[in-house]
């Protein structure tokens, strides 16, 4: 039985694929808890957790601190604006701040990649990434996870597609790492300039057309496409995207009936799917999102549990 | 302090005139003369050590003025004479930037009082390195400057840096440039490989440093004129380079111990002491590197010395400054990696040091009789472990803080004064720590 030992989530990158389907499974658990009448447990009850968003969130914060108060934790929100941050102190000194006043655990999104390691090397408490640039976003790829595995039945085996800029996201690498830890076939498709083909050394599939790499897929994760990347000329506009690389009426074609189309969210509906498709059947962009909350009571669980040793 | 003395029983490599012989030195008044000329002189036994010229950094940030909280003219020089080097050439990005010959008098000034190593300036090529209009080139020759770079910078305008070659060419200055094109990997972290794919950070492609470097090598070949290149980093720039000098365009190339030991694998741990620009790249072009050392495309060994506080160095990967300290430790990382990997000879690898540096600045450098006493003593196989809290520079960014390395500078002598000396009661002006 495996046991958890860290006090960070920093990267999905760090774990084995026996920490991961521990997360997994704590996570089934307190999605049950989710579905009682009275949706809160104990667990955290006397724990101070600080939501730290140095860049902006809505649905990954909404989600953490509904988690955290699921869990019966004390809770301060903080973002950037209402940080010494704005006043010129440093990442590190904030943080040590924060800890000083007895808090357990640090929930953090950053803009800057591996900002989470250097707190996490420097802190006592815990430090859960919530986002870190274009590096990692641990637990939306645990919670898509999560969500293939409660409509297919498993991972191991399964052809998971990723579509879109995968080279600024931070959800395509917590993915590709997460998915080939725990035995899928990954993926990855989109305009080449958005697509580094450095990742087939990690034995990740690089297509450079949409038909290569959605139509013998079980699932595709479809990833927003942000438009300041056409003005930095990845891209030549938003309207060739979606033609092209953006799942439509044309190009569902491509996909087997049964597969299952995801989105990490905010959807630019018309752009990487078309709003049918996103409403459709196939998708369960709303069950990722609920999923997201047991995801995230578990990796609060486990790292706080793993704080009183 | 000894006016005269004997340097014994050393192992005496002088690249310049292919000596590489155990014989004894004379020192005398601040020049090297025969021991024989010398009567009752102290003598100061260097069984097992080499004796070598003086070595030369041709790539150092001093900081001074305007950045002293990281570096000041007098640390960075102990740190110099620690690290086993006799002159050091300044970069001129200090603020103000040493872009007009009234800020060169100010350093010069400062380096008098302060130094305790030679410290050569360089101008800038651009007005407040700006990469717009040309300098006072003549009027900062006139004040005493080696070379003239904008390091840190690289001017993009082909039409300026052609004008600047024509210029500075009729002054004799040669132009050490930092390759760069500054919008391909604009906003980059470190070198666009596997490695910025995986952790999500910027690159910055072996390209932007190679663009550069064969629009130099086409306009030095125009102008007829020195152009060297500063601490080059990719496989690309070391071929072109190469060809290059085959058809004897004038230029040259120097290279970091870092690009020499580490590679953009060791940023996975997003420390920020393996920040630097150019950045560290993947083995192969470090291969390459090594091999641009052997052939001799690559005649010089330089620091890149470049001090940042812990508080600038402490933050996010993508706010802190490029750059690491390298003055002390160059002689180990480089004995390591080139001499005791077999890469080169222990010749081979001074030369690198002293014959490099001192063709492309027009200075003197070798132990031959009626030279100046500039010089370096190693042992080259001295096992220990780099302690960054004990050195002489005031800021600690280096990436090889206990590290096990092999060599080390014992001593440094600057003009006949032993400067620096960690070797048994043989005291030098610098306290050995």
């Amino acid at each position: 039985m495996t046991r958890w030992t860290k006090k960070d989530l920093l990267a999905l990158y760090d774990l084995s694929a026996e920490e991961i389907q521990l997360i997994l499974d704590t996570a089934l658990e307190f999605k049950k808890v989710s579905e009682r009448r009275v949706k809160k447990v104990p667990a955290l009850r006397g724990k101070t957790v600080v939501n730290f968003f140095v860049e902006p969130s809505t649905r990954t914060r909404a989600s953490f601190e509904l988690a955290e108060q699921r869990l019966s934790a004390d809770i301060v929100n903080m973002s950037a604006s209402t940080s010494s941050l704005s006043k010129g102190e440093t990442l590190l000194d904030t943080a040590k701040n924060i800890e000083a006043l007895q808090v357990d655990l640090i929930v953090m999104r950053h803009s800057a990649a591996g900002a989470h390691k250097m707190l996490a090397k420097n802190l006592r408490c815990g430090v859960i990434n919530a986002g870190d640039g274009a590096h990692e976003h641990p637990t939306q790829a645990l919670l898509d996870m999560f969500t293939i595995i409660q409509k297919k039945g498993k991972l191991e085996g399964l052809k998971v597609a990723i579509v879109g800029d995968i080279l600024h996201s931070r959800v395509a690498r917590s993915n590709i790492w997460g998915l080939i830890k725990l035995g899928a076939k990954v993926t990855i498709g989109g305009p080449a300039t958005l697509v580094p083909k450095e990742f087939r050394k990690i034995g990740v599939r690089v297509c450079d057309n949409l038909k290569d790499t959605i139509e013998d897929a079980d699932v595709v994760n479809l990833l927003r496409i942000q438009h300041e990347r056409q003005r930095e000329s990845f891209f030549p506009s938003v309207n060739e995207y979606a033609n092209i690389f953006g799942l439509n009426r044309e190009t569902i074609k491509y996909l087997k009936p049964d597969a299952l189309v995801m989105h990490p969210g905010p959807i630019n509906r018309g752009v990487e799917v078309e709003a049918s498709i996103a409403d459709g059947p196939q998708s369960v962009i709303l069950e990722q999102v609920t999923n997201g909350l047991a995801v995230r009571m578990a990796v609060l669980y486990l790292v706080a549990g793993c704080l009183e040793k | 302090m000894k006016t005269s003395y004997i340097l014994k029983n050393g192992r005496v490599i002088d690249p310049s005139r292919g000596i590489d012989r155990k014989m004894d030195i004379g020192v005398r008044e601040g020049k090297i003369v025969s021991p024989s000329k010398i009567k009752d002189a102290d003598v100061i036994d260097l069984k097992g050590l080499v004796v070598a010229p003086g070595f030369i950094d041709m790539h150092v940030h001093l900081r001074q003025p305007g950045k002293t909280d990281s570096e000041t003219v007098r640390t960075g020089t102990r740190a110099a004479a620690a690290g086993g080097f006799t002159k050091v050439v300044a970069m001129p990005n200090t603020s103000p930037p040493t872009d007009n010959p009234g800020t060169i008098e100010l350093v010069k000034r400062i380096a008098k009082d302060e130094a305790v190593v030679k410290v050569l300036l360089c101008g800038c090529i651009s007005k407040n390195q700006e990469g717009k209009e040309m300098t006072g080139i003549g009027s900062l020759k006139k004040a005493g400057v080696v070379a003239l770079t904008d390091d840190g910078k690289c001017v993009q305008n082909h039409e300026l840096m052609r004008h600047v070659l024509e210029y500075s060419k009729s002054f004799g200055l040669p132009i050490l440039d930092h390759c760069e094109d500054e919008k391909l990997g604009s906003g980059g972290m470190m070198h666009e490989g596997t490695w910025s794919v995986l952790l999500g950070l910027r690159g910055i492609p072996a390209a932007s440093e190679e663009i550069v470097v064969a629009r130099d090598i086409i306009l030095a070949e125009m102008i007829d004129w020195k152009i060297h290149f500063q601490h080059i980093s990719t496989s690309g720039s070391v071929r072109m380079i190469k060809d290059a000098r085959k058809r004897g365009v004038k230029v040259t190339a120097e290279v970091t111990p870092h690009h020499i030991a580490l590679t953009d694998e060791e940023i996975k741990h997003f420390d920020t002491n393996y920040k630097m620009n150019p950045p560290l790249r993947s083995e192969e072009h470090r291969r390459s590197l090594i091999e641009g050392l052997k052939d001799g495309t690559i005649t010089v060994i330089a620091t890149d010395h470049a001090p940042h506080t812990e508080t600038e160095k402490l933050v996010e990967f993508d706010y802190a400054p490029f750059g690491i300290v390298g003055l002390e430790t160059a002689v180990p990382v480089c004995m390591t990696e080139l001499y005791h990997k077999k890469h080169l000879t222990l010749s081979k690898l001074i030369s690198k040091f002293t014959v490099g540096p001192a063709e492309i600045l027009g200075l003197k450098t070798g132990l031959a009789e009626g030279s100046v006493a500039d010089i370096t003593i190693i042992d080259p196989s001295l096992k220990h472990k780099i302690d960054a809290s004990s050195f002489f520079t005031k800021s600690r960014n280096t990436p090889f803080d206990g590290c096990e390395v092999r060599g080390k500078a014992m001593a440094t002598i600057v003009a006949g004064n032993i400067v620096y000396s960690c070797i048994a009661g043989i005291p030098g002006i610098v306290a050995h720590r």
